[in-house]
């Protein structure tokens, strides 16, 4: 065996044993347990929910497949369609948002003074001590017809009828921003902080234009906590269905309501367990395709 | 050049969308703390200023320890996730591509990717096997699921710090004859210690909001605020929830105070 | 490493174990159970209890069957209650124990879902129907046509609870059915006329208590004690009892099998079923109960409610919800997820 090899296989032991411990508790609690979820898609359903033991796969035929109740023809379930698309397009809105809002705020923060940095991002976390729901109606109360927006605004003469902003897809949007702005803020701050703001003053005399700078030294640094940023505001926002309910008057659902109603009151548990599973999957190829599309390029050690 | 002197500070707009982002996060917070004295009823119509809801508050016991148990069940969780965190994003990042990086990842990151009614359905199964085989009933379990779905957001902004990290220092300090361990308590440590504290802070109130998870994992009498917050929610919400809310927003204030109070002191 | 971890677990177990004695697990709907009542219950008998709470039946259901929950009684719906029998997780209960059993109110005796009070005490009842804001819509408000044939006065302006088997039994019986129907020519109706009248509700969300009071709706389907306490807010709110047919609920109280503090348990049971205590969860919950003689403690404005006391003419309209088959449940699921999608 080469030193070289010798030493990449040491390397490996060591990335296994410092992953080890997080591996064990995610085994326990998070990915072991879901083994369960997908034995249960290929169940029966129970007759009061829960599951009968019998293979079947209507659960994962049920995902794209429904047999229509009243002429019993099995059709394309355009409805489960509707529903995935409205969350994909939430949650891609949602990134965008909250990127577009949280860079320069994590900008701001990670030029302040060394010492109030930390207290910048308190300030960021504080309002999300406060319970999610009691804040979504918080929002709420702020978005009303009678609410301190609309009211600022009339007393100002700004305009003469309030404004409806409640149950609106703008309300939807606001609120989702509002919730997953931390979790683009902190990755984000973590990556800008490390860098050298005088490496980027140096960078502007050299590149002339603030666009160049952009794309040519903050970019390439910045890039780590975009990626996390946004997967942690995409992948969660898909499942989020309390702050669009709310928000949004829950006329029509996200797919977290649709796996929820499979679990509750529609009583079959084996095609949530196969909807999940299928989540799961599409999710976790987007993400790999985009952590790799990311980081394409970049310095292996980087 | 006048016109040619940049300073990264003062990037045109940035500051501007950051204090209106800081407005805008604070605005809502602030009339859940004005519905906090509201004398009525309601958490959408004033009727007056009372102390009534902080004083109710105060004397329900089941709220006083649904708030003690989130706030010890998100401190664990939060503590336990960003250490092991920290430990993973060390073995993962800035080192060669090694076999089953993608495996790690994709398993650090897998609570993310299904809502959490599944994780929920997964745990009460399992973990209801596990408490009638050993009779224990305790918050272990709450914390351990919290544990679990706190770690990739203890993860991802400790390895966005990670990545691309100056490697220089530490191979300096290598060269110096440092031990590996004085080489990442006194060099890498530091380095990271910004990406720690995001992923901690992350972590902490991603446990703190939990309401599924909690809902299908708790035993008799471990309900949480937020699982409290939520069986109210089908039939009337009082701003007795708002005090509460107020009344933990205070204490943050109070300890972040008095910490940078005693830090200034120091330096 | 065996020693420590199972020392760890008998000192994280200690906590619940040291309360063993004197207690009892309460597993109730939240926002439910009134904290007078059990602090009376505590000065009495010395037993603690402790409320854990749920939000659906199907939560509760899930969490009881899955094991190892530690509770010891719990309140199903009237619909539900068949199925925690069915699956063995409530038992039969020992009238001897239960001194107080007579006061159920006769009515409330031979119930269709548990048929001479085998299983279960009354805790309280209710109904679903619709609240309207009379100074915006002043026309008929008993008949579910306020949201299945939306006025004009009323269109954009309201609220539908977004409960699947209250909502869609409602349209059942505006549409002629009964409750669970599996006749899919109603069913048909149903459907179409509920995906016609969905562009003129605003949304489908809970809150109608503050939402009813401070204007943001001026009607929603909703529960009777949730609509009393916005009538007390805001007194143009009126609860109306659809004549087309509206689903009555009652949630009683069921001792599991696997419960540990029996004793305890029937002590709580037996104590609920005094008309003064009785009225003690009415005041705090706002809905009427099902023990004779607790009129007599209610509080005043309760009395003579309109939306506890059902009126005379609207009374035969009221149908306890069955325990739906899984046919027709898959048939609501399936009309439900049209509707929302």
């Amino acid at each position: 065996m080469s030193m070289e090899s010798e030493a990449r296989s040491r390397q490996t032991r060591r990335a296994w044993a410092l992953s080890a411990p997080a591996l064990f508790l995610l085994f326990l609690a998070a990915a072991g347990p879901l083994m369960i979820v997908l034995v249960y898609s290929f169940l029966l359903p129970g007759k009061y929910g829960n599951v009968e033991w019998g293979f079947s796969l209507d659960g994962w035929r049920g995902i794209l497949y429904t047999r229509d109740i009243f002429d019993g023809t099995l059709k394309l379930a355009d409805a489960h369609l509707t529903i995935f698309w409205r969350s994909v397009k939430l949650s891609l809105l949602t990134t965008i948002i909250t990127f577009a809002v949280g860079f320069p705020t994590a900008w701001f923060i990670a030029t302040r003074a060394p010492k109030a940095r930390a207290l910048w991002l308190f300030l960021i976390t504080i309002p999300f001590w406060t319970n999610l729901l009691i804040r979504t109606f918080a929002i709420n109360e702020v978005l009303r017809n009678e609410g301190i927006i609309n009211t600022v605004l009339t007393r100002a003469g700004l305009i003469d009828a309030p404004i409806r902003m409640i149950n609106t897809d703008f309300a939807v949007l606001v609120g989702m921003a509002y919730v997953y702005l931390p979790l683009m803020v902190l990755p984000l701050f973590a990556a800008i902080d490390r860098f050298d703001m005088r490496l980027l003053e140096a960078g502007y005399d050299l590149y002339a234009s603030r666009l160049a700078v952009l794309r040519r030294v903050i970019l390439p640094i910045v890039k780590p906590g975009i990626v996390a940023g946004s997967i942690l505001v995409f992948v969660p926002s898909l499942g989020a269905y309390v702050t669009p309910r709310v928000l949004g008057g829950g006329k029509n659902m996200m797919i977290g309501n649709f796996i929820e109603l499979q679990f509750g009151q529609g009583r079959n548990w084996p095609l949530g367990a196969a909807l999940s599973m299928a989540l799961l999957m599409i999710v976790m190829v987007a993400l790999l395709v985009y952590v790799r599309a990311a980081t394409k390029g970049s310095n292996p050690h980087g | 050049m006048a016109d040619r002197n940049f300073s990264a500070t003062r990037i045109p707009g940035f500051a501007a969308i950051a204090i209106a982002a800081f407005v805008i996060l604070y605005l809502p917070i602030f009339t859940l703390v004005i519905y906090a004295f509201n004398a009525g009823q309601s958490i959408a119509v004033w009727e007056g200023v009372s102390l009534h809801w902080f004083a109710r508050a105060w004397d329900n016991e089941a709220v006083k320890s649904a708030t003690l148990r989130s706030l010890v069940i998100a401190v664990s969780a939060s503590a336990i996730a960003t250490s092991v965190a920290t430990m993973a994003a060390l073995g993962t990042t800035r080192r060669p591509n090694f076999r089953g990086q993608t495996f790690i990842y994709v398993m650090i990151n897998q609570p993310l990717m299904v809502p959490e009614i599944v994780t929920a359905v997964a745990l009460l199964i399992f973990f209801g096997v596990v408490k009638q085989a050993t009779g224990y009933q305790g918050l272990g379990y709450l914390i351990l699921a919290h544990t679990a779905f706190c770690i990739p957001f203890a993860y991802l902004p400790i390895r966005a710090r990670l990545e691309g990290m100056d490697l220089s220092l530490e191979t300096a300090a290598a060269d110096l004859y440092a031990s590996d361990w004085q080489t990442f308590r006194y060099v890498t440590l530091p380095l990271l210690f910004p990406g720690i504290i995001a992923g901690a802070m992350l972590a902490f109130v991603i446990s703190l909001d939990d309401v599924v998870i909690t809902e299908f994992v708790k035993a008799g009498g471990q309900d949480t605020l937020p699982t409290y917050m939520l069986g109210q929610m089908r039939r009337a919400i009082t701003p007795e929830v708002n005090a509460i809310s107020t009344g933990l927003l205070a204490l943050t204030v109070v300890l972040l105070t008095a910490f940078f109070l005693l830090t200034r002191k120091k330096g | 490493m065996k020693k420590l971890l199972s020392a760890t677990a008998m000192l994280l177990a200690s906590a619940s174990l040291a309360q063993a004695a004197g207690e009892l697990q309460l597993f109730n709907w939240g926002n439910y159970t009134s904290p007078e009542l059990l602090e009376k219950f505590e000065k009495e008998t010395g037993i603690k209890v402790t409320v854990t709470d749920y939000d659906s039946n199907d939560t509760a259901l899930a969490k009881v069957e899955a094991g190892g929950h530690g509770f010891d009684l719990v309140v199903p719906s009237a619909n539900y209650v068949q199925i925690w029998v069915e699956k063995g997780l409530i038992t039969e209960l020992d009238r001897s124990k239960l001194a107080n059993i007579g006061n159920i109110a006769p009515e409330w005796v031979n119930v269709p879902w548990d048929e001479g009070r085998k299983f279960t005490v009354p805790w309280q009842w209710g109904s679903t129907g619709v609240a309207v804001n009379t100074s915006v819509y002043d026309g008929d408000v008993n008949t579910s046509a306020i949201f299945l044939d939306v006025p004009d006065a009323l269109k954009g302006k309201i609220n539908v609870v977004p409960e699947m088997n209250d909502v869609v039994n409602l349209a059942i019986m505006y549409y002629g059915g009964e409750a669970c129907t599996e006749d899919t020519e109603v069913l048909k109706k149903v459907r179409d006329g509920l995906l016609a009248a969905k562009p003129d509700w605003i949304s489908m969300d809970y809150g109608a208590t503050e939402k009813l009071s401070n204007n943001d709706w001026a009607a929603s389907v909703n529960w009777n004690g949730s609509t009393m306490r916005a009538r007390l807010a805001n007194p143009a709110v009126k609860y109306g009892y659809p004549k087309e047919g509206y689903p009555l609920w009652m949630d009683s109280v069921g001792l599991l099998k696997d419960a540990k503090n029996v004793e305890e348990a029937y002590k709580f049971l037996d104590f609920i079923l005094m008309p003064e205590n009785a009225a003690l969860i009415s005041a705090f919950a706002r809905y009427a109960n099902g023990v004779a003689g607790s009129e007599a403690f209610m509080p005043d404005d309760m009395k003579d409610a309109p939306e506890v006391v059902i009126p005379e003419e609207f009374k035969a309209s009221g149908h306890f919800l069955p325990t739906c088959s899984p046919k027709a449940q898959e048939y609501m699921t399936a009309i439900w997820t049209e509707l929302q999608k």
